[in-house]
């Protein structure tokens, strides 16, 4: 028996590698200028997707909510083996926090009516860790947080270690579940050189209506229509339209969505300005060090 | 969902792993009873759990003038949907205006789950907690005495503070340590309040095959001295150097996020906003730029000395001391000059001896 999987993915700043030009003047991070990347612990999450599906049959699909541009993640699932994806796009999205979120990407997942779902264990531009427990509560799926290794799915049953904080633990459920997944449970496995040949063309309907109102800039909205239309029926006919849904194709009750949907508002935000450091320099030679270590000594911090 | 309730109590989960609490809840006592006594409420802690009645003397003497205590067999290896079921009923039945968690393993498995069949607001990993009034930029619409949810956000060049105005319990996890234990005040006690476990029509869906114990790898906490690493250190072999110097002065390893993902050091080493807070007598940056997660998590020590090659680094903002320069030059003289201090110190002894 076949399981089908749903992998719910986010492309995210590269906030681990923050460079000296994505700091605007004034010491804040200009989120523009990072690069978008794959969270990476959702690819944890898609491998053990696609390693459910080379045991035992099935299907992976891979789901992301963002603009237009988040098609990037998309077509890296598809080149290393997801067998289809989705982008949940749509402005009335807009300032979600987790909780309209999640309520957005169960409604999505709901469409699959999926075995299993599977979540990296936290965004990097969040850390909140709050997403996927609660799209397990509003699907009503068993949650097992924290997979450190799975150990596998038999008749209908997962298998999996998982870490409880103070330890860890072998625990197995009935399906469907959904589970957040560690960096430590998996390696990603490379994208397929064959895939990548093949979906590199991959495209969203928006991504390509962005290009045709870039490569005709002088034509009227009929003339553009037109083409747009041409090129997304080329894609659709080789098997490369990347399917883009709204929040209507997800039949999303729009006051759980959104700025309506979200209980949780922004107070207040400060720039961390970093004031001149009081500090006293050392410099690095053995004189000054021996005498810092001294002054430590005599105030009792060390020794 | 409840309604704003301006009565309401401030509650801590007070979260316990077989039948002993964890340090996160008493800590969240001594912030819980200021901001409880800020709203003019009482200080309460839910304390689900199989044979955990006992533990509601500690959470009296921590500060809570009331413990919810609900005791259930079924209630005594965590599982999300009866820990969720208990929560949920409590809150339902005696509305509370804050409820904390702390961001361990078990409070953010259990918080968001309760947020989400709440559909209430939660905000992750807060550094600080106040109480404060708030406006709509939009509505003008004003709100008195709400919790202000603190935390670094966005690669931690901003603080939010986050606020949940309308959709009650406003509800947040803070990391062990963030807060400062409060003092134990010993023969003071609590109104115990026992319900039901409500679990009817509940299944606990898990089979638990194993259970195993670890014992953490290090107590930063209990730290005098930490000897932190960041990228800057470059290796797993290069932070050898961090472990000696530590050696030497009888100190603990830590290390910033950005070394725990490089794989420098194991988690348990990590200090700061998504990892442990400390207050050391003196921390010791080698290599570690700063960014306002990390320096959350160790500013309050009472000495820092930073190492760096960037005199630009942020965290010389925080620093008592500042040696610009590269560590594999720097630490080989500290150490050699702690160890001529230890001279100086038996010498001293001798003399006086």
């Amino acid at each position: 028996m076949g399981y089908n999987c749903v992998v719910c993915v986010k492309q995210v700043p590269d906030t681990k590698n923050i460079t000296g030009e994505a700091m605007k003047e004034d010491g804040t991070v200009n989120r523009g200028a990072l690069p978008a990347i794959f969270n990476p612990e959702d690819l944890n999450a898609l491998e053990a997707a696609l390693a459910v599906r080379d045991e035992h049959g099935g299907t992976v699909t891979v789901i992301t909510m963002g603009p237009p541009a988040a098609c990037e993640v998309l077509r890296a699932s598809l080149e290393r083996g997801a067998d289809d994806v989705v982008l949940l796009t749509d402005r009335r999205a807009a300032a979600s926090d987790t909780l309209a979120t999640s309520y957005i990407l169960s409604c999505a997942v709901r469409k699959f009516n999926p075995h299993i779902v599977f979540c990296g264990r936290q965004a990097i531009d969040g850390d909140t860790a709050q997403v996927g427990p609660q799209m397990a509560e509003k699907l009503g799926f068993t949650l097992l947080t924290y997979m450190e290794e799975l150990l596998g799915v038999t008749d209908g049953r997962l298998r999996l270690r998982r870490n409880a904080g103070s330890g860890w633990e072998v625990v197995s459920c009935e399906l469907p579940a959904l589970v957040t997944v560690m960096e430590t449970a998996n390696t990603p496995r490379p994208k397929a050189a064959r895939k990548i040949m093949k979906f590199k063309k991959a495209r969203g309907a928006a991504e390509v209506a962005k290009a045709v109102a870039d490569a005709m800039p002088d034509a009227d909205d009929a003339a553009r229509r037109a083409e747009v239309e041409k090129r997304i029926a080329a894609l659709e006919a080789k098997g490369l339209l990347i399917k883009q849904w709204t929040l209507d194709d997800i039949e999303a009750d729009l006051e759980w969505c959104g700025m309506s949907g979200s209980p949780t508002k922004v107070h207040r935000i400060q720039s961390v300005v970093l004031t001149g450091g009081e500090y006293m320099q050392v410099e690095p030679t053995e004189e000054a060090i021996a005498e810092l270590v001294g002054e430590l000594i005599e105030d009792h911090t060390i020794g | 969902m409840i309604e704003a309730n301006r009565q309401g109590e401030v509650w801590v989960f007070a979260e316990q792993t077989d039948g002993r609490l964890s340090d996160v809840p008493l800590e969240l006592m001594s912030k819980g009873r200021e901001l409880a006594d800020t709203l003019g409420v009482p200080l309460a802690a839910a304390l689900p759990g199989a044979d955990v009645g006992e533990l509601a003397d500690r959470l009296a003497e921590h500060g809570a003038d009331k413990v919810y205590v609900v005791e259930d067999e079924r209630l005594g290896h965590y599982q999300t949907a009866g820990y969720n079921a208990v929560l949920c009923d409590l809150i339902g039945r005696y509305k509370p205006q804050v409820v904390l968690f702390g961001a361990t393993a078990i409070g953010r498995d259990l918080a968001p789950t309760v947020a989400s069949a709440m559909k209430c607001g939660l905000t992750a990993d807060c550094t600080d907690l106040q109480i404060g009034d708030h406006t709509d930029p939009v509505t003008k619409e004003h709100f008195e005495k709400l919790l202000l949810q603190i935390r670094p956000a966005f690669g931690g060049n901003i603080i939010a503070t986050i606020v949940n105005p309308k959709r009650w319990p406003q509800m947040a996890t803070v990391r062990e340590g963030v807060m400062r234990m409060s003092e134990r005040r010993e023969g003071r006690t609590a109104k115990i309040v026992r319900s039901e476990a409500k679990l009817d029509g509940v299944t606990l869906p898990l089979t638990i095959e194993e259970h195993h114990r670890r014992a953490k790898k290090v107590n930063l906490k209990a730290a005098r001295v930490i000897v932190a690493g960041g990228a800057g250190v470059g290796s797993k072999e290069n932070f050898r150097l961090l472990w000696d110097l530590a050696n030497v002065l009888g100190g603990a390893v830590g290390g910033s996020r950005a070394a725990v993902d490089l794989g420098y050091i194991d988690h348990d080493h990590q200090v700061g906003q998504t990892g442990t807070t400390v207050r050391p007598a003196l921390y010791i940056a080698v290599g570690i730029s700063g960014a306002v997660q990390h320096r959350a998590g160790m500013q309050e020590s009472a000495k820092i000395l930073a190492i760096n090659t960037d005199p630009e680094a942020p965290i010389l903002s925080v620093a008592h001391y500042g040696i610009v320069g590269d560590f594999q030059d720097v630490i080989p003289k500290l150490i050699k000059a702690i160890r001529g201090g230890e001279h100086i110190l038996q010498a001293a002894e001798e003399a006086q001896a």
